[in-house]
């Protein structure tokens, strides 16, 4: 049987399908949330050198590994619109933005409140805060550019150039423990294997999977009212029923 | 009609700008004098101490070559846009990214370069060494040419937008970061006795990078912006 892959990049076939997909995808965020939290907190076991305040690290983990993946993603839809001018790709990216730019300011947020015990500071000028910090401008940027255009095609267009241009920025966040000697550790978990307890490892990961889902639950929720928003005009989204209504 | 070299292309270009340029002078002298007050608003605003005046110098010079060139940004393209001359250049048999090239050389030549000659009077308010001073210059040659070329991306993108001037800063800015890190930082690892190479091998290899990639990406993002 021939599947046709181009069936869902069209928005009034990927509307319905988004909308089915949701509840998928925000049940199993949320019940991994309870999960993760509980792990995190009742029964992984306090830290040796830093105590109970290492538990900030089941929240500030996650937020920053997506941040960075988000961008990426962002950028790859990008890039796939500009290259291929498939138009639900650019709104993917500009559904993408605003959950990236919160997680990197959670990131941020968290990490200023576990350096605050741990480093005596709120924030030190470490390379790898500075960087994530620019990655929170870069989204802010986008967003700016993308409301400022009223054409919705230039703004496609134009957001997905600056986003392409700012993913140098990711390796440099990602390496920058490595290539700069600075405060902020390096990551623990690594493909060879780890130094973190089981429990610990179990609610990072469960909350890791819980933001994932998350991030895949809203920017479908937030694609959808960009697919209404853009596509008004065309006779599919009159003939729904949620807009009849 | 008969085709341009490469080389012949982009000296006509930057004449051209630069002839544009001279014709109102008062263009580039405004972005310079904003410069010059930036940096000596800094002395009145933390005291006249030397010892942190001295500290703070390459910083300071640095962050105010950043806004002076985000100020003079606005006029890469708008007025090229405005007369309807840049439509015809997007037209013309010619490679748009030699073009972009020439206008973004003529705007170092008209904002970056003033900066780094006038760089070195500002320094001697901030009593730095004359070691200190080279140094400076040398990152500044390096650099700003870097802050015109990224700055290109964003005039391009931004080309006739309502409060474009605030948004091209907020683009651009975040993109410059590691320009102003390694260019002030080699005049701190001067000051401080240590070898600046790094500093500026790091500085050369930024601008190498943005000398290949930033002309093409803004003759793209002038094609966004015109289509």
């Amino acid at each position: 049987m021939a599947i046709n892959w181009f069936k869902y990049s069209a928005p009034s076939t990927f509307y319905g399908l988004a909308g089915r997909l949701v509840p998928w995808f925000a049940w199993p965020a949320a019940l991994l949330f309870c999960i993760g939290l509980y792990v995190g907190f009742f029964v992984a076991p306090s830290d040796v050198v830093q105590g109970e305040a290492y538990r900030i690290i089941f929240i500030h983990v996650p937020a920053s590994i997506l941040s960075m993946f988000i961008y990426l993603i962002m950028a790859g839809y990008a890039a796939l619109g500009l290259i291929f001018n498939t138009r639900l790709s650019a709104m993917m990216a500009t559904a993408l933005a605003p959950t990236g730019a919160l997680f990197a300011l959670i990131s941020l947020w968290t990490g200023a409140l576990w350096g605050k015990p741990m480093w005596g500071a709120w924030w030190v000028w470490d390379a790898r805060l500075t960087s994530e910090l620019i990655l929170l401008f870069l989204y802010l940027g986008f967003i700016a550019l993308q409301a400022s255009i009223d054409d919705p095609r230039r703004a496609d267009r134009a957001g997905a150039l600056l986003a392409i241009v700012g993913s140098v920025n990711v390796p440099i966040i990602y390496f920058s423990v490595k290539w700069w000697n600075t405060l902020h550790q390096g990551s623990t978990i690594k493909f060879t294997g780890t130094s973190m307890h089981i429990a610990m490892q179990q609610a990072m990961f469960t909350m890791l999977l819980a933001c994932w889902l998350y991030v895949i639950a809203v920017s479908l929720v937030r694609v959808r009212s960009i697919i209404l928003e853009r596509e008004r005009n065309n006779q599919w989204v009159t003939e729904l029923a949620e807009v009849k209504r | 009609m008969n085709k341009l070299s490469l080389p012949g292309l982009l000296l006509l270009v930057i004449k051209r700008d630069l002839l544009l340029a001279m014709r109102r002078r008062a263009d580039v002298l405004t972005t310079l004098v904003f410069f010059v007050m930036v940096v000596s608003l800094f002395p009145l605003g933390i005291g006249p101490e030397q010892e942190i005046l001295r500290k703070i110098a390459p910083g300071v010079v640095w962050v105010a070559a950043l806004l002076a060139s985000m100020l003079s940004l606005g006029r890469m393209f708008s007025a090229d846009y405005l007369d309807g001359t840049l439509e015809q250049m997007l037209l013309v048999p010619q490679s748009l990214s030699m073009l972009v090239l020439g206008k973004i050389a003529a705007h170092w030549m008209l904002s970056g370069l003033p900066l780094v000659l006038i760089a070195p009077a500002l320094g001697l308010q901030f009593d730095m060494s004359a070691q200190a001073l080279w140094v400076l210059i040398a990152a500044l040659l390096l650099g700003t040419p870097v802050l015109s070329m990224i700055g290109a991306i964003g005039a391009a993108l931004t080309l006739g937008l309502r409060g474009g001037g605030v948004l091209v800063s907020l683009l651009v800015l975040p993109l410059c970061i590691p320009v102003l890190i390694f260019g002030a930082g080699a005049v701190e690892a001067v000051s401080s006795g240590m070898s600046v190479i790094s500093h500026l091998s790091l500085l050369g290899a930024i601008l190498m990078l943005s000398l290949v990639f930033t002309p093409w990406v803004t003759a793209q993002a002038l094609r966004i912006s015109m289509e």
